[in-house]
Formats: structure tokens, sequence, C-alpha cells
């Protein structure tokens, strides 16, 4: 426990490393979904358009 | 060059690329995250908040370097009319403009412990701002037209233009004082990192790069199937145009 605890205090610079890492890693997730919602979303108009002329 | 013109072709590749390419991407941050995180050693003197540098280098690596593709891409795309080129250049640009706010934000926390400040307006931090600003301009330019070639063309105008601010963002902590350090890996005469703290920063600038590639791949294929998308519609609707119709009634009876 102790461990964990110390391994989160980052030895007093908490507030700077984890929001840092957070920022980082909400950057990389909005660039996932963006990037592959986006596909998706243009596979599905594209399936929808051709399966009516069919 | 022109071999991989083809759109069809395009999408093959980039489908057999993007299986690897991906959960390799993945992969290569967690490891790195480890590294970072459990196994770096805390600097002697900033101690554990040397561990944001881990972030905020890769990011800034990224920020410079997508800006190359995106400007590489434009120019392609101007001077030989090559048809991915454009899409290319779009793709990259919310990428790297992604890693411009990663780097500013992560600097500014990594700043304030380090050197008492979250900002300072010096050529370093000034420079990396302007190129932020010039991935959002350059956003707003290819967006701001109905006709996207036109806007692809005003676009690349501005990303080449825009490239004079790499030499500047990477020779800055040289060229001028400032509160930034100087390079310590790409650097004449080797780095002066040490390997134990290298070897993590490696690992995550790969998997940042790798990451990047992937990104960038899946929004080449989006734009591609928008396009597409585009073209039946416009087919559909000038078939649409020719096809005998009757005259609405509400015209009708305003005669």
């Amino acid at each position: 426990m102790d461990a964990i605890a110390h391994f989160l205090a980052m030895g007093g610079y908490a507030r700077f490393v984890w929001p840092a890492y957070g920022v980082a890693c909400a950057a990389l997730l909005w660039m996932l979904v963006d990037s592959v919602g986006s596909y998706r979303r243009a596979r599905r108009a594209l399936d929808a358009l051709e399966g009516k002329g069919r | 060059m022109h071999r991989f013109a083809n759109p069809a072709r395009f999408m093959r590749m980039s489908a057999a690329v993007l299986p690897w390419c991906g959960p390799l991407a993945g992969g290569l941050i967690a490891v790195g995250l480890v590294l970072a995180l459990f196994v770096a050693p805390p600097d002697y003197q900033q101690g554990e908040a040397v561990r944001i540098m881990y972030v905020h280098v890769p990011a800034a690596w990224m920020a410079s370097f997508v800006y190359a593709v995106m400007a590489l891409a434009s120019a392609v795309g101007l001077i030989w009319r090559h048809p991915l080129a454009d899409i290319a250049a779009r793709a990259a640009a919310p990428l790297g403009a992604g890693f411009t706010l990663v780097c500013l934000v992560t600097g500014s926390l990594w700043g304030e412990p380090m050197w008492g400040t979250w900002w300072v307006w010096d050529a370093r931090l000034t420079s990396v701002l302007v190129l932020f600003f010039l991935y959002l301009g350059y956003i707003a330019l290819v967006n701001a037209f109905d006709e996207p070639a036109r806007g692809s063309r005003a676009g690349a105008v501005l990303a080449i233009v825009g490239i004079i601010n790499l030499p500047i963002i990477k020779f800055s902590v040289d060229w001028w004082n400032t509160l930034h350090q100087p390079a310590s890996v790409f650097r004449l005469g080797g780095p002066t990192i040490a390997p134990s703290m290298l070897w993590p920063l490696l690992v995550m600038a790969l998997g940042f790069m790798l990451f990047f590639a992937a990104m960038l791949l899946v929004r080449m294929r989006a734009a591609l199937l928008a396009a597409r998308l585009r073209a039946l519609r416009m087919a559909a609707s000038e078939d649409e145009a020719r096809a005998p119709r009757r005259r609405p009634r509400a015209l009708e009876e305003a005669r």
C-alpha cells in the first residue's frame, strides 16, 4: 500500500506528472476515436447508398 | 511515386499495413509507459518530475515531424497533382495539432516546477505556439472553400510557407537566450542523455510515430470513402435533374 502511495506521489510532483500523462492519453484517445469514427461513418453511409442502388 | 497514386491500390495496401501497425503502436506505447513510469530512474536534479519528458519530448518531435509530412504532401499535391497527396496533408493536420497541443500543455506542466513559470515568451515556446496556430489556420483554410480542390491548394501554399518555422523551432535554443534546455538527443557528437533515460524515450517516440502512421492511414481511408460518397451523391442528383419530372404543384398553381 505504501509502495503504491509512494509511486502515486511522484516525489511530490504528482500534480504535474499525472496531468501531463493524462493530457497525452486524452489526446491520443481523441485521435483514435475521431479517426476510426470518421472511417466508420463514411463506410456506413457508403454501404447504405450503394446497397440502395442494387 | 504514381505507383501509389491509385486510390484502390492505396486502400488495399493500407488495409494490409493497418492490422500490424496499429497494434504495434499500442504495444510500444504500453511498453514505453512502463519504462517511463517504473524503470527509468529519477533525475538527480529534477527528481520524479523528469518523467514528464517521456510524453513531452516525443510529442514535440511529432509536432514538427507531422508538419514536415503535411508540407511535403502539400508540395507533392501542388506540383504533381498527386490525388492522394492533398488527402494525406488534410489527414495529417488534426493529428499534428493534437501532438503540438500535448507538447505545449506538458511543457507548461514541466515548466512550473522546474523553471517556476507555466509560460515564458521565449523563442522555443513561442515558435511552437506559432506551429499550433499554423495547424489551426491550415485546417480552417482548407475547409473554407465549397470546392475541396481549391481548399487544398490554398492550404498547401500556407503549409509550404509555414515550413520556415521548423528550423526556427529546432535551432531556437541555440540562437536565442531561453529557459528551454538545448538538444540532448539529436545533436552533433551524439546524445548527452543517459542511456537509462534514452531508451524509454526512444520506445515512446517510436510508439508515437507508428500511432501517427496508423491514424494517418485511417483518416486517408475515411477521406477516400467520403470522396466516393460525394461523387455518388452528385451523380444521383444529376440523374434526378435529367429525368423528366412533373412541375411541382405549388409552382403550377402560382402561374
